[in-house]
């Protein structure tokens, strides 16, 4: 029986988010909070995983009360059991103390069900960086495993585990001990459509909530704003892409004319491997 | 088989919600399925809530609403192509408490709402489609949804699925509405200065006005459009019959953009910018369109059963009231255990002898009569705009002879009696 942790992360939605044209950085206001699309890919494995070992999938986040409803996400998707690690004093956290505080709580939750796995998606769409899962893993000296994009096996009797992790011209097979923490590629698998008993399950869920002082042997100077050494020296919007053609004329001529672009550069559309 | 709820309510809108509010409230175990990422996310109005209707499922509401703005000016604009008769009301009782309306945006709203039903104990599960009723010996007996083991069961189903109710028709309730029962509106929401909106429309703060345009506002086409405050957007739309739009050939988004670059109208949304293009179909068939609204487990309310006043513009009012009445009969039928048509027909009894359906019956003909006689819109408007100009342009002439010459100018006697007969025909079917 496998106890796998994932930790997710809400984010705004980048795809519909507006830039503050004066600071460069994200207007948070005009974009929804969604699950962050790498997590929903790493609590879905962790699903098909205990599907497949038998256990149990929890999931833990560090963020602000809504972030319930990214918890509530992953229960749709099957997860057991959910987290929320909130308080004032986490607040403006970078990577560092992001994987800290979150490690923190992995602690916790391991006093009553030992962990087996933490897996994370391979970086959030807000921040870019990939940097919290390692950071997790160097601070719980457990093997990281990054870009993975297939999971082959997971032994626990025998203490390892074996996956696939996505390089620029193929992959590698890996097996590390267990435990170990993956973060893992979006092709790792497809998120189907949650089935309704989830639903309901979702809809009622309440998720473990919290604060620092819920947390043990916690160092205060290493959270939130303290405890991020990161600093961001200048933000800047990337140059607009120059250029470009506008095909007109009736739908017509301006089909014929997009057929011949296409073909002439059709090298420019073939698929490609690796990053 | 899956879990059993008291009550099923599919589709999170002013009607659905009111009915799992209420439901909640009355201690049934309530499921509310929505088809959007959220509800009010496929929801749209022009923007009207109606206080009295609401604060009978919340009350005091409007102390944590997301409200936009309170009511305190209507306006209703005759519209030629570069003139208008403007009349209206503005008083400071409807400023405030216990106000009249508000102006509110449903994306927002209809969330908040929703979540007073959760507070209640209503389960709410979005992003989830609702195929069919489950009916059992010609009884309905739950849903199946578009999700794995999507079947759920219910002692009542309540259909609040909105204009079209591809439920009620699959349950052979209604047939598939006709052009001339449905219109359709479009709509924008425009981003603009809250301060510049107070100026042009003479507002103070937390105070909103609303514009209903008939006329050239839809080309003489049977319909009408607004144009309303909120607090720092503009919501500008227009609605006609889906038949009227076939009749004419005119894309509705056209006759957004008609509206938009109206001289009556362009002034005030200068230098707006657009947030969001919003369509709907709007029920106006009427009481005479409205098809059957309960049977055995199954009740239907708010637009999937028709509930439109179109002369009024009243619609969400009617769904909650309808929501609300739906709830009262389904507690009732609970405690006798009977969920029957017979016991659940107590709605319909509910429903037609309150205001909800003396004012469906009072307004029965009407759309059907304005769709028969268009001259209203394309011939008296005009002529009312006419009249005003000719009365009021001071040129020397006597206002005897002005009031001659716009005698003369309603045409000889034929016409005159063909334009006392529609003023009176128009006055039977709305009186």
């Amino acid at each position: 029986m496998l106890h796998i942790v994932a930790c997710i992360k809400q984010v705004p939605d980048t795809k519909i988010i507006k830039m503050n044209p004066k600071t460069n950085t994200m207007d948070r206001r005009t974009a929804p909070a969604i699950l962050n699309p790498y997590d929903a890919h790493a609590v879905e494995e962790a699903v098909r995983l205990r599907e497949k070992y038998g256990g149990t999938v929890s999931v833990l986040t560090m963020g602000p009360p809504p972030a319930v409803k990214a918890i509530k996400k992953c229960i749709e998707i099957g997860a057991d059991e959910g987290y929320l690690i909130t308080d004032r004093r986490f607040a403006g956290a970078d990577t560092l103390a992001t994987s800290y505080a979150l490690t923190k709580a992995l602690e916790k939750i391991s006093k009553t069900k030992p962990v087996d796995l933490v897996i994370c998606g391979k970086m959030t769409i807000d921040g870019d960086t990939g940097q919290v899962g390692p950071g997790i893993a160097r601070r719980l000296d457990i093997p990281p495993l990054t870009s993975v994009n297939k999971v082959v096996e997971i032994n626990k009797r025998e203490g390892y585990a074996v996956v696939h992790r996505k390089l620029e011209d193929g992959y590698e097979v890996v097996q590390s001990a267990l435990p170990c923490l993956m973060s893992v590629e979006k092709t790792i698998n497809e998120v189907p459509y949650s089935p309704f008993p989830n639903m309901l399950k979702a809809a009622r869920y309440e998720p473990h909530i919290w604060s620092v002082d819920d947390l043990e042997d916690i160092d205060i100077k290493q959270l939130g704003l303290k405890g991020s050494p990161t600093i961001v020296s200048k933000v800047w919007a990337p140059p607009k892409p120059e250029g470009g053609t506008i095909i007109e004329g009736s739908s017509q001529q301006q089909v014929e004319h997009l057929l011949s672009v296409l073909l002439e550069k059709k090298e420019l559309f073939q698929a490609k491997e690796g990053v | 088989m899956s879990e059993k709820f008291d009550c099923i309510v599919v589709g999170a809108g002013p009607a659905g919600i009111s009915c799992a509010h209420e439901l909640a409230k009355g201690g049934a175990k309530v499921l509310l399925l929505e088809r959007g990422e959220y509800p009010g996310s496929k929801n749209v109005m022009g923007g009207v809530l109606y206080r009295k209707m609401m604060e009978d499922v919340v009350p005091d509401f409007w102390k944590e609403a997301p409200l936009e703005r309170p009511i305190v000016e209507q306006r209703f604009m005759m519209m030629d192509k570069e003139s208008a008769v403007t009349v209206g009301y503005k008083g400071m009782e409807w400023g405030k408490e216990p106000y009249n309306n508000f102006t509110v945006l449903r994306a927002k709203f209809d969330q908040w709402f929703a979540e007073k039903a959760v507070q209640q104990g209503a389960v709410l599960i979005c992003e989830t489609v609702v195929l069919e009723c489950i009916v059992e010996n010609g009884k309905v007996v739950g849903v199946r949804t578009d999700r794995p083991n999507g079947e759920v069961y219910a002692d009542v189903v309540v259909l609040a699925d909105g204009v079209n109710s591809l439920l009620a028709q699959s349950l052979g309730f209604h047939k598939e509405y006709k052009p001339d029962e449905v219109a359709l509106a479009t709509m924008e929401i425009l981003k603009l200065d809250k301060g510049v909106i107070e100026d042009r429309f003479n507002l103070e703060d937390n105070q909103g006005c609303t514009i209903e345009l008939f006329g050239d506002a839809t080309k003489g086409i049977l319909g009408t459009g607004f144009l309303y405050t909120n607090k720092d957007t503009l919501s500008i739309g227009v609605g006609t019959l889906l038949s009227g739009l076939i009749k004419h050939k005119i894309k509705p988004y056209e006759l957004l953009e008609y509206v938009k670059n109206h001289p009556m109208i362009r002034p005030y949304i200068q230098g707006s910018e657009p947030q969001e293009y919003l369509a709907h179909l709007i029920p106006e068939g009427g009481f005479n369109s409205m098809g059957r609204i309960v049977g055995d487990g199954v009740i239907v309310i708010g637009d999937a059963s028709q509930l439109v006043n179109a002369i009024h513009r009243e619609g969400s009012n009617l769904a909650m009231t309808s929501g609300r009445l739906a709830a009262e009969t389904i507690l009732t039928a609970k405690a006798a255990g009977d969920f029957t048509e017979n016991m659940l027909g107590l709605y319909r009894t509910r429903l037609m002898s309150g205001f909800v359906g003396q004012d469906m019956q009072k307004y029965k003909d009407s759309t059907h009569h304005f769709d028969k006689f268009p001259q209203y819109f394309d011939e008296y408007i005009p002529m009312m705009n006419r009249a005003m100009s000719q009365m009021f342009t001071v040129d020397g002439t006597s206002k005897w002879d002005k009031q001659k010459k716009i005698w003369k100018d309603l045409g000889g006697t034929k016409e005159k009696m063909k334009l006392a007969r529609d003023m009176y025909r128009a006055w039977r079917v709305i009186k």
